[in-house]
């Protein structure tokens, strides 16, 4: 899979991090999204789509691989 | 953006006509109405009143309206002061069960996913009892948290109190009540301060305030109102250190927010009250511009705002961060405590199994919902929702205990499961406005809660449940009080 993340819809709730810790985490600056494995692999699928599904502002999406 | 309308300027709308016809349509009177009882009236829209929804947990106030409590005022809004929102006591009102949303609005969600409401004075509001519509409305851009300038509910008030309620020195960093982009600014300005990891450095602290709090309990004997001994003092530091308000004023500042979120304060009262908060916070804001101190506050008026925030924006802020920080924790504290001792299998179960904290605190939230009277918003353009169209200028209210308690989404949705499978809730809201400060209120529940169980063996009620008194009354629901009773601890912590 593969993650998209748009910072300027991001409204910094953190779910993502929260859900999803290996995925996504926060800018220090303005708490953002920051994707940090864009293509994750199988084991974090579940919590990728989770946090997908928790996501107040739509920020984040995901695309099947390539 | 848009928000230039006034409440009733929007000549492409006549609110009363359309939405008078909309009701005869939709509304079922059995369903809904009955007699106004009890509670006063409502008013507070979430976003404006309270946070509800929003940006702060629940959105928090700033300005709400309503009016007096008595029971005639119920029957005539019209007496004395003026109401924002005067829903029909049954819609605030709990049954049998303290916990479940009032039983008009389950027979409303039988009905129909959105149901036309006739407020005590005449106005109706959609009602939005379904999850997915819940979700479908807060995250749509065709629907404004800007209700002050937009809803045509509003358009009965004395132009005295309208003028003073669009003031710009009032509406000024307000962000619970703007829409992007203009809310995304100051959103940002914030959100990095409130990461999840920045939330957890802080749980430290927090326990350190938790312990010191539960030691003084227990150093006074075997029982306590938990919610004057922890459930309030608790967020109300944790919030103080964080924004740098001197905790010394707290007296000050409680007992103005309980009357801010009183559902029965009349909006001139409420102007009045806010007016005093703004003073008190301008203090602040002036010694911090002088003399910057380690905190949030100092951090917004001496950071890299571009343009940099003005005196009004920055004391509007803070009042919204103070005011949403410790009520709605504190109502999350005491109520989920009463839970707990009304479900003594799952109160027995976390105590158990400590590692079932963070679903737990989780569930609680769901199951609690305590922003009850619902996250306002209000269509910019007529929008079609569930076969039926929402006029411009209309109102609609998502009702965050009924949304949380749809059994499309959770299996048996009315039983405290502390072990359910987390899920998207609404207790924080959804949206732009999601709850900024979400993050810092699981941290305070889930060290408040674990410590709570962990230092308190035998932790009971001390009263009959029943006589507990329940915030029926306020924006934020909760308890007013929770007589508690322990067992003498065996050893020190």
């Amino acid at each position: 899979m593969n993650i998209h993340a748009d910072t300027a819809a991001c409204v910094g709730a953190g779910l993502c991090a929260l859900r999803a810790p290996e995925v996504f985490d926060q800018s220090e600056d303005d708490g953002t999204v920051v994707v940090l494995n864009a293509k994750p692999g199988e084991e974090h699928e579940e919590a990728v789509w989770a946090a997908v599904a928790l996501c107040p502002s739509g920020a984040i999406s995901v695309s099947s691989a390539p | 953006m848009s928000a230039e309308t006034s409440f009733s300027g929007d000549s492409t709308h006549e609110p009363g006509e359309r939405q008078g016809r909309a009701m005869r349509e939709t509304f079922n009177p059995s369903s809904v109405k009955s007699e106004p009882i009890t509670i006063g009236e409502t008013a507070a829209g979430t976003d404006v009143v309270l946070p509800a929804g929003t940006d702060l947990e629940p959105e928090p106030l700033t300005t709400s309206l309503s009016r007096p409590p008595d029971d005639s005022s119920v029957a005539s809004p019209k007496s004395g002061g003026t109401t924002l929102l005067p829903l029909p006591p049954e819609l605030l009102q709990r049954g049998r069960c303290p916990f479940d949303p009032p039983e008009a609005l389950d027979r409303m969600r039988q009905q129909s996913t959105v149901s036309l409401v006739e407020l005590l004075n005449g106005a109706t509001v959609w009602m939005v009892t379904d999850f997915d519509q819940a979700r479908a409305v807060l995250s749509d851009p065709r629907f404004s948290s800007d209700l002050l300038r937009r809803s045509s509910i509003f358009s009965d008030m004395p132009d005295e109190v309208r003028e003073q309620l669009l003031d710009e020195r009032l509406r000024a960093g307000s962000f619970i009540g703007m829409d992007p982009p203009e809310h995304s600014r100051y959103r940002k300005l914030l959100t990095g301060e409130f990461t999840v990891r920045r939330m957890r450095l802080l749980a430290p602290r927090i326990l350190a305030i938790v312990t010191e709090h539960i030691d003084a309990m227990v150093a006074a004997g075997t029982s306590a109102d938990l919610v004057q001994a922890f459930a309030l003092p608790v967020p109300s530091l944790v919030i103080c250190e964080l924004l740098g308000v001197p905790y010394a004023d707290r007296r000050e500042f409680q007992q103005r927010t309980a009357l801010l979120l009183r559902l029965d304060t009349a909006v001139e009262e409420l102007l009045r009250i806010s007016e005093e908060m703004r003073q008190f916070m301008l203090r602040l804001v002036t010694d911090k511009r002088d003399q910057p101190t380690d905190d949030l506050l100092s951090g917004l008026i001496h950071g890299d705002a571009d343009p940099a925030l003005t005196d009004d924006e920055l004391v509007n802020i803070a009042l919204l961060l103070l005011v949403a920080g410790h009520e709605t924790t504190a109502n999350m504290l005491g109520l989920g405590t009463f839970a707990l001792l009304e479900h003594p299998d799952q109160l027995d179960a976390l105590r158990a199994d400590p590692s079932l904290i963070d679903g737990a605190v989780e569930e609680l939230l769901r199951y609690l919902s305590i922003v009850h009277v619902g996250l306002m918003r209000v269509a910019v353009e007529p929008v079609e929702l569930d076969g039926q169209e929402i006029p411009a200028g209309a109102t609609v209210l998502v009702s965050v205990p009924e949304t949380n308690r749809d059994p499309e989404h959770w299996a048996d949705p009315g039983s405290l499961d502390v072990t359910r499978v987390r899920s998207p809730h609404l207790a924080f809201g959804h949206g732009v406005h999601q709850c900024l400060g979400q993050q810092l209120a699981r941290v305070e529940m889930t060290v408040g809660f674990t410590e709570l169980l962990r230092r308190l063996p035998g932790l009971r009620l001390a009263v009959p449940p029943q006589d507990v008194p329940l915030r029926s009354d306020m924006a934020i629901f909760g308890v007013h009080a929770l007589p508690v009773r322990w067992d003498e601890p065996e050893s020190p912590r």
